[in-house]
């Protein structure tokens, strides 16, 4: 049993009661909502006759469905407009705050929750979404839940849950030119494995880590779940208050001086034990491709696609699927395919960092002929930040589409999806059959800078050989 | 508020073959954009039954003998991905009323107890004997019994697993978690007070 973590600390002092099933009731911190998954969740709380208990630690926002080209009500797509119209009618009986439009605040979940000083160090955090873990980066444990469990923190800002086990994963050394965040997520989930986290919460740990900044650690706990991880963090340190300092509902004045001291000892002690430690070095990776349909299977850019008799048993059926499904040969280098869209966006990579990576090296290029290409802000703030910075002339100067806020193209859920099959560059979290909105579709999952480069190349390449 | 304690599901099983079948395969993203989990029994496994203008693929769920099936034997990882509880809804909704399997995505096992599914495991022999029964004899009756964890029907009786706490909410009825939360609210006010973030950190 792991013990004196981060995990231990915060799960130990969330703890409301240990229930009759020897699952614990777990209080949490902070609730975001977002329109997919609160229509059911409060149409049972009316059933039951049950209120929002903390409505103050609730916060709302839209995201999957709204389209990213057009904000104008109502919504072409009568389904999204009737979801829309749900979320509004359910925040305002509920007393639940919500940052739409108007508010200048509206974005991803995933990407506002931080952005506005909400997600504090050593708090619990939930919603109904799995990239929830991205929270876990300001070190929290934050879980993603199904819509029975948006009811039960609605109704009780509390959870259900079984404790988790522990595992360190310590990435020490530096990172190579070119080798962003969302390399090193690629590369641990392929080291260990889309089950390898089932039962565990991943604490992040290492040189590479320390290094990192915010934005990156939240792509990489961001894509914990990608591993089988049910929750993913990395401790506080500086650069987590430094992010913090100054934001909207980060504490001010005094309070400051009390959060900090609070936040530092959060984080896991230098005597902590893990029920697993993993170690990994930062200069063996290079930038990543998924050439498959989970994230687990992905290649350094330059490397031959595997031959799915030499991997092990377990993952050989899934290559075989694999391989039909994205139509590529084992022997194969990504580096020879062609690419019909380009998407830079979700929650895992649309923060200003991530703009700004694809920025440098959209500018003064064009996109490939015949190639979509679409950036789209995870925020409103990231978008505004954006423009101030010039990048969205950047982004439409090389002929990239610039979207407002929103989910987009990772999931299919809204206008922006993949026709046939159609190959997509994308800095999104999953390359699942479908998940880009074709069920023929073919996701290829890589880092923001990647994304642009295959975007102006017109094909897989790697970054750091870019003229 | 729910009483329901659930012992055995007893019915037909059918299988469903493959590690790591993700929830956007159990129920792709565009059919949640329905408000209601009402109709999420029709999409179930929606893109691998049908193709692009409706006609039925050959799949086990598309199959007249697997009709009115209860139980379901998966192989690794089943219901990876996403925190969607319509995969474990269109499961439900289809018939299905427990899961066998090698293993879960954890998100999804717990959406599947939220209502009262269990997602009980067993070794990767006794999946493969399960589905290949099902397969071969879709007419069989089986039982898995959370009482005496084990699955049995056509001359076989296998051990499974499942967490003792899940098992016990399951086998007492507690699996409807929010009406035994909301019992403990004032405990949940001396945590929240305890709490240096719910308070301005003085």
């Amino acid at each position: 049993m792991a013990k004196n973590t981060l995990y231990d600390k915060v799960w130990d002092a969330h703890i409301v009661t240990r229930l009759p099933t020897g699952q614990y009731q777990l209080f949490i911190g902070l609730h975001l909502v977002h329109e997919v998954t609160t229509p059911q969740a409060c149409d049972m709380l009316r059933e039951r006759g049950l209120r929002v208990a903390y409505p103050e630690r609730t916060v709302g926002t839209m995201d999957h469905i709204i389209p990213t080209d057009s904000r104008e009500r109502p919504y072409a797509d009568a389904q999204a407009e009737a979801m829309m119209a749900a979320l509004e009618r359910n925040t305002r009986e509920f007393g639940i705050p919500l940052l739409d439009y108007g508010s200048g605040r509206q974005g991803i979940v995933h990407v506002i929750g931080p952005e506005l000083g909400l997600v504090h160090p050593g708090m619990t955090v939930a919603c109904g979404d799995s990239h929830t873990a991205t929270h876990g980066a300001f070190g929290t444990l934050a879980f993603g839940i199904g819509t029975s469990q948006v009811r039960d923190v609605l109704a009780t800002q509390c959870l259900s849950i079984a404790p988790l086990k522990v595992r360190r994963i310590e990435v020490g050394g530096t990172l190579g030119t070119g080798v962003t965040a969302k390399d090193v997520i690629l590369h641990i989930i392929h080291e260990l494995g889309v089950q390898g986290g089932i039962g565990y919460a991943y604490e992040y740990a290492g040189a590479v880590f320390e290094t990192m900044s915010m934005e990156g650690r939240m792509t990489v706990c961001n894509m914990s779940i990608e591993g089988g991880a049910r929750a993913g963090y990395v401790n506080p340190d500086q650069t987590t208050f430094d992010y913090l300092a100054g934001r909207e509902y980060a504490p001010k004045g005094d309070a400051w001086e009390r959060a900090l001291r609070h936040w530092q000892s959060v984080a896991s002690g230098a005597d902590a034990e893990y029920d697993d430690v993993v170690e990994l070095s930062g200069g063996d990776i290079e930038p990543r491709v998924t050439w498959g349909v989970n994230p687990g299977q992905s290649v350094a850019v330059g490397e031959p696609l595997p031959d799915p008799a030499l991997l092990p048993a377990g993952e050989r059926e899934t290559a075989e699927l694999a391989y039909a499904h994205m139509k590529l040969e084992p022997g194969q280098r990504m580096t020879d395919l062609a690419i019909d869209v380009a998407f830079i966006g979700s929650c895992t990579n649309s923060r200003i960092s991530d703009l700004r990576a694809a920025a440098e090296i959209a500018k003064g290029r064009r996109v490939a002929p015949g190639v979509k290409a679409l950036v789209v802000p995870g925020s409103q703030q990231v978008l505004k930040q954006a423009r101030e910075e010039g990048l969205d002339r950047i982004f439409t100067d090389a002929d990239f589409e610039w979207r407002d806020a929103g989910c987009s193209m990772c999931l299919g859920m809204n206008p922006d999806k993949l026709v046939g099959d159609q190959i997509c560059a994308s800095t999104s979290n999953r390359n699942f059959i479908g998940r880009q909105g074709s069920p023929t579709g073919r996701t290829l999952l890589m880092s923001p800078a990647m994304a642009a480069a295959a975007a102006v190349e017109g094909r897989v390449i790697d970054v750091r050989g870019l003229d | 508020m729910t009483e329901t304690r659930i012992r055995t599901i007893d019915g037909r099983a059918l299988a469903i073959r493959g590690d790591d079948i993700d929830t956007d395969r159990i129920i792709p993203a565009r059919f949640l954009k329905e408000i209601t989990f009402e109709n999420m029994g029709k999409y179930v496994f929606h893109d691998v039954r049908f193709d692009e203008s409706g006609g039925r693929k050959p799949h086990p769920f598309n199959e007249a003998a697997n009709e009115g099936a209860c139980l379901l034997f998966v192989n690794a990882n089943f219901g990876c991905g996403s925190s969607r509880e319509h995969a474990p809804q269109a499961l439900y909704r289809w018939g299905i009323r427990a899961i066998v399997g090698v293993s879960f995505g954890e998100i999804f096992a717990g959406n599947s107890e939220m209502l009262g599914m269990p997602t009980a495991t067993a070794s990767a022999e006794t999946i493969a004997a399960l589905q290949d029964a099902a397969e071969t004899a879709p007419a069989t009756e089986w039982t898995l019994s959370l009482e005496s964890m084990t699955v049995s029907g056509g001359g076989l009786e296998l051990p499974v697993h499942l967490a003792e706490n899940r098992r016990k909410a399951l086998l007492e009825g507690y699996w409807d978690s929010t009406a035994t939360l909301v019992t403990n609210a004032a405990l949940v006010e001396q945590v929240a007070a305890r709490l240096p973030y719910m308070h301005g950190y003085d």
